[in-house]
């Protein structure tokens, strides 16, 4: 058995610890990882619980993250709790068993700490490896800061391993600007936290050793479409009413509050600007002191990026004039990946709102209010005329020449 | 532990309890699903078991059929020892914790993968698995080719083979390296077993099995699988071809144990010569011409070379 271990009600932890700290609370079964920066003090933390006994699980420190992956494959298969944390190149290496995963419907908790991905080679944060993920079949949450970074892992496990879900789910923070920076965290007792998350439901284990189970089968063309429907099927229906469920239980327990989207003066906004991770609240700042100059500003975060909120944003657009989508990721060969999922949100509803894109703090350049002022004047000049008078795709905090597109 | 299976002889062998179905995909005379069995049916312990993608995967676990009456499990190319190290590490865990379901029985785990998931794609997953010490056996089932995507070199592909990427042309004899020696690797990873197996000296076979499940640690199985399709002999020719292989000593049978302590566990009465088993297959048949018999001779001293060396090894007790 575990020992406990006694938390104040604020603890100052960085968005790593919050997550370590999640992982143990949650009484993982399995923890199968490989160090990469920024994410290493997630392990690095879980190590030390254990060797303090305040773990009881396996802790299996592997070779590569495609190792990573593959053993909380394989533990997950055999029926238990399972987590793991990556980054950037780490992230990338493993994509090809995130596809695994999901596929054979395995409720995995991966911690990723968003970071670029060469080359050129960088450890600092933006969304690139975050984006990868679009199409791997997890769930994906977004955190802004340390304290969602806690409270979002155990929402992730409670979801992920529902039976009507049964997908695995990523948990996202911002590279340094979350994972590094130390903060107040309202903590869980372990108890409370535990009993929060549940005790973990096997299903299909391999180690029921009275039913033995196939994973991992090989389909065709007979088989293989109807296989990756029903898991599409579920990730868009399912998966969305248990991540509501599970937002209103947490918020019954704790008092804090999460959407699907969240929202900063967005009732009568008529420019938006729509972002995720740490810019987030930098551009919640900024509205603050625009709203005191009499400008109808708002802020639109994207919390559960997999499965899209597709109704939930074009209703809270729909009154919206201006629109700016801002994606910290080049898009290499099209317009950013914020810009395309709100132009798919808003198509069919009637919306004329004007949108445009910003790609910004690549490598862990910083957004600074004053980006944010200007992001909000170009807002502010296109809902005034109705239609775009900018360029459609724009680079903020970039030194030389303007290298806009459209 | 559990205790180790009594084998009286091969009739008995043949009818034990079949975890591995006869109704597979695998071509006429596949030596795999021998040794799958050979494996399966050397313990009456639960089994919890991993392949790589190839042959036997593709074979054996087509929806919604599956040949495998135990729980297994297959992820992709590289990482099936990998998967069966993290279904080991959970049942650490759940023993630990006590939430085993059946708290009473200890299952074997074991993976399988062929050369190409073995010597090439998976190397530094098995590396790694065997690093950690998980408790687990890796069998290689070794037909020294890509047989599942139609027959391309790998590092276990022998010198002189013709593969679909290491041809046989006007101008090249195949393939140019020596099959790479993936157990003296493995045994430097300090394994408590390490052993050279095939399916056609059963009782061998069996003893190494059960001392590798009786073995605490990784246990590294190196499977000789004779390849119909892509070795090309006819498919009722696999024990002949096996034999030939053993008898050459292309394939010796040895073990290794604890990383040091070599024991040479078959020699042939008559050891037949090289061009015996090279002859009887078509991989091999340009090497039968004017232009490049004398890599036959090579063939000849360098499996007299190898088994000197192992039976240095043996003697030297190191």
């Amino acid at each position: 058995m575990a020992d406990t271990m006694e938390l104040r009600d604020i603890e100052v932890w960085d968005g790593n610890m919050a997550a370590a700290q999640a992982l143990r609370q949650a009484q993982v079964d399995v923890v199968a990882a490989y160090p990469i920066t920024p994410s290493t003090p997630i392990v690095e933390g879980y190590a030390t619980f254990k060797a303090n006994g305040y773990v009881d699980g396996e802790f299996v420190m592997v070779e590569s993250e495609h190792a990573a992956m593959s053993g909380c494959i394989g533990a997950a298969a055999a029926g238990g709790r399972v987590a793991t944390a990556t980054s950037s190149q780490g992230f990338a290496l493993m994509v090809e068993t995130l596809y695994s995963a999901s596929g054979m419907r395995l409720p995995i908790i991966l911690n990723v700490v968003n970071r670029a991905i060469g080359a050129p080679l960088n450890v600092n944060g933006d969304h690139s490896d975050m984006y990868m993920g679009r199409d791997s079949g997890w769930i994906q949450l977004d955190a802004y800061n340390p304290q969602h970074a806690y409270d979002l892992n155990f929402i992730a496990f409670k979801v992920a391993e529902d039976h009507d879900v049964r997908l695995p789910a990523m948990v996202h923070q911002d590279g340094f600007m979350t994972s590094h920076t130390a903060q107040g965290v309202c903590t869980l007792s372990d108890e409370v936290a535990y009993n929060f998350v549940g005790e973990f439901q096997p299903m299909n284990d391999m180690l029921d050793l009275d039913h033995p189970v196939t994973h991992g089968v090989q389909t065709e063309e007979d088989w293989h479409f109807e296989h990756k429907a029903r898991q599409q099927h579920a990730l868009m229906t399912a998966v969305m009413p248990k991540i509501e469920a599970a937002f209103a239980e947490f918020e019954a327990l704790t008092g804090r509050k999460y959407n699907v989207v969240e929202t900063y003066q967005m009732d009568d906004a008529q420019t938006a600007v729509i972002c995720m991770g740490t810019s987030v609240e930098t551009a919640m700042e900024v509205v603050d002191e625009l709203r005191a100059q009499g400008i109808k500003a708002g802020v639109v975060g994207i919390r559960v990026f997999r499965p899209w909120p597709l109704e939930q944003l074009a209703e809270i657009l729909k009154n919206v004039k201006a629109i700016g989508t801002l994606d910290r990721s080049s898009p290499h060969g099209t317009v950013g990946t914020l810009y395309n999922e709100i132009a798919g949100s808003l198509f069919n509803t009637g919306v004329k709102a004007v949108l445009n894109n910003y790609i910004y703090g690549l490598g862990g350049r910083d957004l600074t209010k004053a980006h944010l002022v200007g992001i909000y004047q170009d807002l502010q000049a296109n809902a005034e005329s109705g239609t775009l008078t900018t360029p459609l795709q724009q680079y903020i905090g970039l030194r030389g020449p303007k290298l806009s597109f459209f | 532990m559990s205790e180790i299976k009594k084998i009286k002889n091969l009739k008995e062998f043949s009818t034990s309890a079949d975890r591995f179905e006869g109704a597979n995909l695998l071509c006429p005379g596949c030596a795999h699903s021998i040794i799958v069995r050979e494996v399966l049916n050397a313990t009456n312990d639960d089994l919890i078991l991993s392949a790589s993608t190839g042959c036997l995967e593709v074979c054996t676990a087509v929806y919604p059929y599956t040949s495998w009456d135990a729980s297994w499990i297959h992820i992709g190319f590289e990482n099936g020892s990998t998967a069966v190290a993290g279904a080991e590490a959970m049942y650490k865990a759940l023993k630990t914790k006590g939430r085993l379901k059946q708290p009473d029985r200890v299952p074997k785990f074991v993976a399988f993968g062929g050369d190409g998931a073995t010597y090439d794609i998976g190397f530094q997953w098995i590396s790694g698995c065997f690093e950690r010490g998980h408790n687990m056996m890796y069998v290689c089932l070794d037909n020294e080719v890509y047989a599942n995507t139609g027959g391309q070199r790998s590092s276990s592909t022998p010198i002189g083979s013709s593969a679909t990427t290491s041809p046989a042309g006007r101008v090249s004899y195949g393939e140019k390296q020596n099959k790479k020696d993936m157990l003296a690797i493995m045994a430097a990873h300090g394994a408590p077993y390490v052993a050279q197996v095939a399916p056609n000296k059963w009782k061998d076979m069996v003893a190494k099995i059960q001392k590798g499940f009786a073995a605490e640690g990784p246990v590294y199985i190196n499977a000789m699988s004779a390849c119909t399709t892509e070795w090309k002999f006819a498919p009722e020719d696999t024990i002949a071809i096996s034999d030939l292989a053993t008898d050459s000593l292309v394939f010796p049978l040895y073990e290794i144990i604890n990383g040091s302590e070599l024991n040479i566990t078959y020699r042939p009465k008559n050891i037949v010569p090289v061009r015996d088993y090279l002859g009887a297959q078509g991989r091999f048949k340009h090497l039968f011409t004017k232009q490049y018999e004398y890599l036959l001779d090579e063939w000849q001293t360098r499996v007299d070379a190898k088994w000197v060396q192992l039976q240095r090894r043996e003697e030297a007790r190191v």
